[in-house]
């Protein structure tokens, strides 16, 4: 199994999980986070941490999001770890709102 | 995290003595390096090995989450960290001493001290404390002569948190469900004889107030030889519901109670799930024969007859000389990572991880943990540096001829392939040395 990213953190990308990562295995682009599933361990620390509930463990994606698994495997291979928290993208506390957060 | 600028406070490099070599200890050291101050990190460890409770607590079945190890050999690879090993502190040096030769000290040193549950019988043979027996299953050199005694039929744990949860696995899994995991040599024989078909998982609360979670409940579905079931007196189908339906963790979790409630018992072993019991007295002549629980609903008494019981109602710190200890919390007296003498913070003292917060969150919980106390050592040396009367590498002289060995992170290492070679002839990922002279024995060789 492996912990996924998911569309709540597009256009918020608060990065609460970069934190509490224990491997450090969050990488980022302009819009979100993505996790690569090759290094995490399956702790569970983020998905608690995110203000905006976006982070699941695989098994527990609907159906319709489980095209998330692939996109956070793809993303991940293809953009810098991250490995401090940063700020979050602008509007990212009207879209948490917006998201009922 | 913003880097305070240290070169301003002369001396050379920040000397930190750090009292603790599991996640928090070395995540502390991660972001004390990363702040980009000029500091140098000695971990003090009591035993010869590093790593705490991913060595010693993480169940042998989770191999994927020790995997954090590798982080933590990459942290110890910074220039500036050295591991000493094999040093109790409080016993072969104390904290006032450490304190005379470090800019900061920093305690990391978890909660080792399991809560007892203040019961009659709980003396009795067959009562233990789960901590024990999850640190005798993973090899603790301070555990491995403890006997368990698995010749009963039934068990019960009482606890509903991660830890309970890890015991009765282990106990339900079979010997060959285990076999290949890092489990110490010395558990899995005991364990393959176990008579133990019946496990009871007792907790005060009801099913939304249980602290296990979904992702270690999941694992109940998979065990080759035991179903999981939910005993349901006093337990209704509105238990399951959640309450707030947005919660997918508290959802997850309910709807696999639920589950439980609706399987048949077709497997040789079974493990009741049970709620709403507080634990009033255990009885028994020579050992272990019933518990006797109150039910919180009412007056009503509940027994369950079994010859073990394991006690996972949480942990403390232990004390140590020259720390002044928060009794209320259970750890260290802190506010925000700084050691509390009344109101006033002692300088240049510091705590992280479990025996700063207690005992409760995940891996990753210690490293945002160890990243504040970091911030606050960092903060406070900008503002004043504490003159030092000592230097590390003269304490550690001292030291030298009072320990039988400091063990190094390379001796570390080579400890390390050893145990893995030992379990590469058997299908283990590792066979752990589990005395002390073993290890260094190993060390040598």
């Amino acid at each position: 199994m492996t912990y996924v990213v998911t569309d709540n953190c597009r256009g918020c990308r608060f990065t609460e999980c970069v934190t509490v990562c224990p491997v450090e295995c969050f990488h980022l682009d302009d819009t979100m986070t993505y996790i690569d599933p090759e290094n995490c361990i399956d702790c569970g620390g983020c998905a608690p941490a995110c203000p905006v509930g976006a982070i699941e463990p695989d098994y527990r994606l609907a159906a319709d999001k489980k095209f998330w698994i692939d996109i956070n495997r793809k993303r991940a291979a293809e953009t810098p770890v991250i490995s401090a928290r940063l700020p979050p993208l602008p509007g990212a506390d009207e879209r948490r709102q917006a998201l009922g957060r | 995290m913003t880097l305070p600028n240290l070169e301003t406070v002369g001396g050379g490099d920040v000397r930190i003595a750090l009292i603790g070599s599991g996640p928090s200890g070395f995540y502390t050291t991660e972001a004390l390096f990363r702040s980009g101050a000029p500091v140098a990190v000695d971990m003090f460890e009591r035993l010869p090995v590093p790593y705490g409770l991913v060595r010693f607590g993480v169940a042998p079945d989770h191999p994927k989450l020790k995997q954090v190890t590798a982080t933590f050999d990459r942290i110890a690879k910074t220039p500036g960290f050295r591991f000493v090993g094999g040093v109790t502190v409080g016993r072969d040096v104390t904290v006032d001493e450490l304190r005379e030769s470090y800019d900061a000290v920093v305690m990391a040193t978890g909660a080792d001290v399991s809560r007892s549950l203040g019961i009659q019988g709980e003396a009795l043979a067959g009562s233990h404390h789960a901590g024990d027996f999850v640190a005798w299953y993973n090899g603790h050199p301070d555990f491995g002569d403890l006997r368990f005694d698995l010749d009963h039929e039934a068990a019960t744990i009482i606890g509903h948190g991660n830890v309970a949860l890890d015991v009765a696995r282990i106990l339900a899994k079979t010997a060959d469900e285990l076999r290949k995991t890092d489990i110490a040599s010395h558990a899995l024989e005991v364990l393959a004889e176990s008579r133990i078909r019946e496990i009871h998982i007792v907790g005060r609360g009801t099913p939304a107030q249980a602290k296990f979670s979904s992702k270690e409940l999941r694992d109940f579905l998979e065990l080759r030889e035991c179903v999981a079931l939910i005993e349901g007196n006093g337990i209704t189908p509105e238990d399951f519901e959640a309450e707030n339906p947005d919660d997918p963790e508290m959802s997850d979790k309910l709807s696999l109670l639920k589950a439980f409630s609706q399987q048949a018992p077709t497997k040789p072993r079974r493990c009741f799930f049970r709620f709403g019991l507080s634990p009033r007295s255990i009885k028994g002549r020579q050992q272990v024969e019933t518990i006797s629980f109150a039910r919180r609903s009412g007056s009503a008494e509940e027994d369950i007859a079994c010859g073990l019981v394991f006690s996972s109602v949480g942990r403390r710190t232990a004390p140590i000389a020259g720390v002044p200890y928060d009794e209320h919390r259970g750890v260290h007296a802190n506010v925000d990572g700084r050691v509390m003498a009344g109101n006033s913070a002692i300088d240049g003292l510091y705590v992280c991880g479990w025996s700063k917060r207690g005992s409760n969150g995940t891996i990753g919980t210690s490293r945002g943990c160890g990243i504040a106390t970091a911030e606050a050592i960092l903060a406070d040396l900008l503002r004043r540096r504490r003159s030092c009367l000592g230097t590390p590498d003269a304490l550690l002289a001292r030291l030298a001829a009072r320990v039988p060995r400091i063990v190094s992170y390379g001796d570390w290492t080579t400890l390390d392939a050893a145990e893995k070679r030992r379990g590469a002839v058997i299908g283990k990922p590792r066979e752990k040395f589990v005395s002390i002279p073993a290890m260094l024995a190993a060390m040598n060789a």
